[in-house]
């Protein structure tokens, strides 16, 4: 089932939750809303499932308008970020509740009932705990009976709403992996929500990055984290610095020394930021464009060295990241004084305030260092 | 060299168990029985240990008799009934209270606990003068034919007053963490508002309310002031079990007194119990603990 999101809005008294949403997903397609807390993207689940109604704007599903109908009558899966299994129902019971309350005519019989949910529970990999109560399953497992109790009335559209937030780092890894396969097997219109970069690149086909009510971009996930079109978008999909520069006749300039060159000057010249991640700066020989810093610390945290450098000692500290077994990680000694260059970068006109930075002590792996050069 | 078998005493396991992260088991289980020794089973024990001198057959005359039969049966039958309908409508009563915010919400919770405050004897007077044949409720019922004040409907009537807040009180905090989400989860999978209630909501709050109905009953049974006053106290019809047993301590009939006491005490006791145990049960079909 297609969906079109049109100039959606919704208010909560002074509060703009959706200020204007476009969105159309394909039918099949796997989408994350990702934005940080109070960025709208629950709302906007909430308002396809009909949880919600906006105030304006339209919903279509394949091109009819859902406005009027109630959440009962769109046949979403729903799945709740704590699942909201029925506690005094039995796995069995609580999958099969979706078929239970259908009007008699449209009732399965008994014996179609059991086939059912015996099957979407071997889907789910939970064959033989349909008797348990939810009370004796593990978080993973709840995850997994509330997506089979919403895949058995067979929705139009999947919802998801932080589906991996209650569970721990290990169990969210394999889940991830197992829900991309059931979405392969099912193909089910998926839409789930995550403030977690990492989930939604990994599992969308395609990433919604909202923000403050609005979405900043859309795109898949190559496109997203290599042409991030905003500050706040290249911010919140990993580490970032920030580098002050002037730009002149498609030059960069940091503090009057030409560090990198763009490949056009759409840019005016002029003063602006220049974003780099911290793992798209690598040492270089003197005679290319790079500029000098000096190494104040070095830690490693698993895979991935970090090291923290300092271009100007008015100015906050860089951060590189560099996997650990890089040629270059011995020349990395505190007190070294070393020369930068950026492999990637984007620039964005210089504005004020400076979006919220993303804390600097989350480090993210993006993966293996790219060849490719492509300037903003 | 003999081998010795080596079993856990009651000793040694005793001084396991008190190697626990809540200890003082000793000590609190002690002071517990102590209390409700003082409290309450010496007091009851005195009951029966008075009841048994009458002889079994003394006892049975006492209980049999056809006036403390009509008492015991109006006592019991209107308690149940009443905290009945409490189980019925104090839900309703919980639910606005608990899921709507409007303007007076803190006024009518307070509302709730009234029963719970007042002076029996002042409510069961106000009921009285409401529905008495000229009070302000009275006066329309009459017409229609129905007596509530000075019959076995006014007993009814005090026992439904009274037990309210029991029912409410108790399943508040159960409907509170009810959470919003699993009506939402129901909707979404297809079920209208009443497969909602019936499938979802009551069988989540169902031991809840069966401990606020036992809490009802049992305040009920146990209740004399605000009964007194509208049920007119006519024996055989509207004559409860506590009055006869102080109609009878009036008369010196202190034997005949403990015998219908001693009764009522089993019969609570037993109904309690079973209140109890249905609990328990509907507990661990739905899986509540593992």
């Amino acid at each position: 089932m297609d969906i079109q999101i049109r100039k959606v809005q919704k208010h909560f008294g002074d509060f703009t939750a959706l200020d204007g949403v476009d969105l159309d997903i394909a039918s099949g397609e796997l989408i994350a809303l990702l934005g940080p807390s109070g960025s709208g993207k629950t709302t906007l689940l909430r308002v396809i499932a009909g949880l919600e109604f906006q105030d304006h704007g339209q919903i279509l599903f394949g091109g009819e308008d859902v406005a009027d109908r109630a959440v009962r009558e769109r046949r979403i899966g729903f799945v709740f970020q704590n699942y909201a299994l029925f506690r005094h129902l039995s796995v069995f019971e609580n999958v099969a509740f979706g078929l239970r309350v259908r009007k008699r005519s449209e009732r399965p019989g008994e014996s179609l009932i059991r086939e059912r949910v015996l099957a979407l529970l071997d889907l789910v990999q939970l064959g033989g705990l349909e008797r348990r109560f939810p009370a004796q399953l593990s978080g993973g497992q709840r995850q997994r009976v509330a997506l089979a109790r919403a895949l058995a009335i067979e929705p139009r559209v999947l919802l998801l709403d932080e589906p991996f937030g209650a569970l721990d780092a290990r169990v969210r890894k394999d889940l991830r992996q197992w829900l991309r396969e059931l979405h392969r097997k099912t193909g089910y219109t998926t839409i789930f929500v995550t403030h977690d970069q990492e989930e939604a690149l990994e599992l969308a086909d395609r990433v919604v990055i909202m923000n403050r009510g609005a979405i900043e971009q859309i795109g898949s996930v190559d496109e997203v984290y290599e042409q991030p079109t905003t500050p706040f978008v290249f911010d919140f999909l990993g580490g970032t610095n920030i580098l002050p520069i002037e730009l002149r006749d498609r030059r960069a300039l940091l503090g009057g020394t030409e560090i990198a060159g763009l490949r056009d000057s759409i840019r005016p010249n002029g003063p602006a930021d220049l974003y780099v991640r911290p793992g798209d700066l690598r040492l270089t020989e003197g005679h290319l464009p790079g500029f000098e810093v000096q190494v104040q610390g070095v830690q490693r945290t698993g895979p991935i060295v970090r090291v923290v450098a300092t271009y100007d000692a008015a100015r906050d500290p860089l951060v590189i990241e560099l996997p650990h077994l890089h040629h270059d990680v011995p020349r990395f000694k505190p007190g070294a004084r070393l020369r930068l260059r950026l492999m990637q970068f984007s620039v964005y006109p210089r504005h004020e305030p400076r979006p919220p930075r993303a804390p600097v002590t989350q480090p993210v792996l993006i993966g293996r260092e790219r060849k490719r050069e492509r300037l903003g | 060299m003999t081998t010795t078998l080596w079993l856990p005493t009651p000793a040694a396991s005793a001084r396991r168990r008190s190697r626990s992260v809540i200890p003082g088991f000793g000590l609190t289980m002690g002071f517990t029985i102590l209390y409700l020794s003082l409290i309450v089973l010496i007091p009851l024990a005195g009951v029966f240990f008075k009841a048994a001198g009458l002889g079994w057959q003394g006892l049975w005359d006492v209980v049999s008799s056809a006036r403390v039969l009509a008492a015991l049966k109006l006592s019991f039958g209107a308690a149940l009934i009443g905290a009945g309908i409490n189980a019925v409508f104090g839900p309703l009563v919980a639910w606005v209270v608990v899921r709507y915010e409007f303007p007076g919400k803190r006024v009518l919770d307070a509302i709730i606990d009234l029963p719970f405050a007042l002076p029996t004897a002042v409510a069961g007077i106000a009921l009285t003068s409401l529905y008495a044949g000229n009070g302000w409720i009275g006066q329309y019922l009459e017409p229609m034919g129905i007596k509530v004040a000075f019959t076995p409907l006014g007993v009814i009537v005090a026992c439904t007053f009274i037990g309210l807040p029991f029912v409410v009180r108790t399943l508040q905090p159960v409907l509170e963490d009810a959470e919003k989400e699993f009506e939402e989860a129901a909707a979404s999978l297809g079920a209208d508002r009443w497969q909602t209630i019936t499938r979802v909501i009551l069988p989540a709050i169902l031991p809840a309310l069966l401990t606020g109905f036992a809490l009802a009953f049992a305040r009920a049974v146990g209740e004399y002031g605000s009964i007194i006053f509208i049920a007119g106290n006519l024996p055989m019809i509207s004559e409860i079990a506590p009055l006869l047993i102080i109609i009878k301590l009036e008369e010196f009939d202190y034997g005949g007194a403990t015998a219908v006491a001693a009764t009522m005490l089993v019969l609570s006791f037993a109904l309690l119990l079973a209140i109890n145990l249905l609990q328990a049960w509907t507990r661990r079909r739905h899986g509540g603990r593992s």
